[in-house]
């Protein structure tokens, strides 16, 4: 094939700048990684990937992210939509508002709700003050309802950690400060704008066609909701979704403020990376990373996956 | 269509179809009301936290935080009280002398990796939409590495190439760099910089500026990328055929048409790499007064120094720089708009 020449000049110093500098930055100290990877042996896998510490903090990282991911899209859908199609004073502040978490560094982050978890004072201690007794009230209401049936059976308890049993009050588990609650609320805040800004665009963009043919049709506004709007928006909202969740996996900053970094209840896998870089065992931490990119990656290509399919049908 | 509007439409529920497609109004307020209360409990009150916690204790505990003053010489013989005042003063002294060295550190880090990483975004912009590529995706892709990656696993990776373990360990920890050391001082010129000895790239200066630029490369790159493509190459097409040179086509052409999504790549960048704290955490050994930058000196005032107001202090410099950037996107914004509009109209 003939060589095309090229009208527009600077392919060359373009190309040799960005390639130097992806190298030096990003591929050789990823490829260092990938070969750090490579040599821990079988048996150094099986131990890692059977030790109870490690599979505890898989379970708080992926957990609490996609209990945040799940509340940010609850959260983020009702913003977007109320953001796009009513209109009340302070709407533009507000949508203003919603890009805070992108910009606030996670530092500043973890560290205001450390303080609103852990603050007595009755101007700053609201979260610690109110949620409690909230919850409660909320879980003694479920345990009387239940009361008449006799048995123990639909009781809520306070779960050991991960493990959930049935019995009394679940008090200490909605505890603000250090515990997974605590990451939850945090990765809340930080996933924030990423279900809102991804729907945005989607929801400015709908045809009022649909819906006016909808309504002629004799739609109710909740059936046209469901069956027209909603499923136009689910790609939208599930790459949202998964944008949240793929920054609540790596999540560290703020975490490390609020979780208190307790073994087997609040340690995440980033904070199991840095304690392993500590005693100086790189490949265990290589093989930790690896795993988080491995399943990160992994469930990404499958909403990936999905949203694609659901785009072929929509 | 307007002509129509007046009369109901043939549907059961006798709506027009304006009414048709809105809410009823409860509805509408009750989803507004849930949405204020998320947007302010989520966002308003952590945000507003960091102001009142900074400022609350008073505008001299918050100077103290920057510029405390030097404890005065102390007598011979002290009393308990004394000797435990004394000690406070001396503490909060040294505590400011750290804070000022991570502003410093900062500010040193922040000018060296933005304009690295607007250069290496115009570049990969430039090459990725003037020219046809086929690895154009996987360059894509690329580029959105670091927002999939934890920012430790981010520090981690050159950790494993310049650590005392790493693959170039044996050079990278005893390499003679040096590095700045700060100061503010009190006559002219308020600043004092001087270049002190030390080695090694991951517990010093070179290895924060690595992991701040494997962290924010993406950010003026993935601004560029849409705009450029959005404007398409004609414009740079006839420049040449009037016979611009690279540079002038450059400055004059291509500059012109992307300066405010430049200048907003630009501050994006610069806002994560003053803030960045997963990566430089593990790439700067984590020690009290060595090679802080702010968001490690905030965690440091946190947990060891048990200095919450300290500790807010310097929040509220990064929660300033935080409210600018939201500021300069609303008027960036703002701006595109009236020029669409302009557009619009003409």
């Amino acid at each position: 094939m003939a060589r095309a020449r090229r009208i527009l000049p600077g392919f060359g110093l373009s190309l040799g700048f960005s390639l130097t500098y992806l190298s030096l930055i990003v591929l050789i100290p990823l490829a260092a990684c990938a070969l750090k990877a490579a040599t821990v042996s079988r048996a150094d896998w099986y131990e890692l990937l059977t030790s109870p510490r490690v599979q505890s903090a898989l379970k708080v990282s992926f957990g609490t992210a996609l209990v945040a991911a799940l509340i940010n899209a609850i959260l983020g859908l009702l913003v977007a939509w109320v953001l796009v199609r009513y209109a009340f004073v302070g709407k533009r502040l507000l949508d203003a508002l919603v890009d805070f978490p992108f910009a606030l560094p996670t530092a500043v982050a973890g560290l205001t709700f450390a303080d609103l978890f852990t603050a007595n004072d009755f101007r700053t201690g609201w979260l610690a003050r109110v949620w409690n007794p909230f919850v409660t009230a909320v879980l003694n209401a479920w345990n009387a309802t239940l009361a008449p049936l006799g048995s123990t059976a639909g009781r809520l308890v306070r779960p050991d950690g991960w493990h959930w049993h049935l019995g009394p009050a679940w008090q200490d588990f909605f505890a603000g400060y250090a515990s997974p609650t605590a990451i939850v609320i945090v990765l809340v805040f930080t996933g924030f704008p990423f279900v809102v800004r991804t729907l945005q665009p989607v929801l400015e963009e709908l045809d009022p066609e649909l819906e006016e043919a909808a309504a002629c049709l004799g739609a109710g506004r909740w059936c046209t909701f469901r069956r027209v709007i909603f499923p136009m928006l689910l790609p939208a909202w599930l790459t949202g979704m998964a944008l949240a969740f793929a920054r609540g996996v790596g999540e560290y900053g703020s975490v490390i403020f609020v979780s208190g970094n307790l073994r087997y209840k609040t340690e995440i896998v980033p904070v199991l990376i840095y304690d392993e870089l500590g005693e100086f065992r790189y490949a265990h931490a290589t093989a930790l990373a690896m795993i988080l990119l491995v399943i990160s990656f992994a469930i990404l290509l499958c909403i990936n996956l999905l949203s694609s399919w659901t785009r072929r049908f929509a | 269509m307007t002509g129509t509007l007046k009369t109901p439409s043939a549907n059961s529920r006798g709506l027009t179809p304006r009414q048709a497609q809105r809410e009823p109004a409860w509805v509408r307020y009750l989803l507004i009301g849930i949405v204020l209360l998320i947007l302010t409990v989520l966002i308003v009150v952590p945000v507003t936290n960091i102001f009142v916690q900074a400022l609350g204790h008073g505008w001299s505990a918050y100077t103290h935080a920057f510029f405390a003053p030097a404890p005065p010489p102390a007598p011979d013989h002290l009393t308990r009280a004394q000797a435990l005042v004394q000690r406070k003063l001396a503490h909060t002294y040294e505590s400011a002398a750290h804070n000022r060295e991570a502003i410093a550190t900062t500010l040193f880090v922040a000018v060296l990796v933005v304009p690295l990483n607007t250069l290496f975004g115009i570049a990969a912009a430039w090459l990725l939409t003037k020219f046809p590529l086929r690895f154009r995706s996987v360059a894509l892709t690329l580029i959105d590495l670091p927002f999939s990656i934890s920012p430790v696993i981010a520090g981690m990776v050159f950790v494993l190439l310049f650590g005392l373990q790493g693959w170039l360990g044996a050079w990278a920890t005893n390499v003679r760099i040096g590095r700045p050391a700060f100061d503010i001082a009190a006559a002219f010129p308020y600043v004092q910089l001087a270049w002190v000895p030390a080695t090694g790239i991951i517990f010093n200066w070179p290895g924060i500026v690595l992991a701040t630029c494997f962290v924010t490369f993406p950010f003026v790159a993935r601004e560029l990328i849409p705009l450029m493509e959005a404007q398409g190459t004609e414009e740079e097409q006839a420049a040449v055929t009037l016979g611009a040179n690279g540079w002038q086509l450059f400055r004059r052409v291509t500059l012109v048409n992307i300066k405010w999504g430049l200048l907003y790549g630009i501050i994006l960048c610069n806002a994560r790499a003053m803030g960045e704290f997963g990566a430089v955490n593990v790439v700067s050994g984590n020690v009290i007064g060595k090679n802080g930058t702010i968001p490690i000196r905030i965690e440091q005032l946190f947990s060891a120094e048990n200095n919450l107001s300290g500790a807010f202090a310097l929040a509220t410099l990064l929660a300033g720089l935080a409210l600018l950037t939201l500021l300069l996107k609303s008027m960036l914004e703002w701006r595109t708009r009236q020029s669409t509009r302009k557009v619009q109209d003409a």
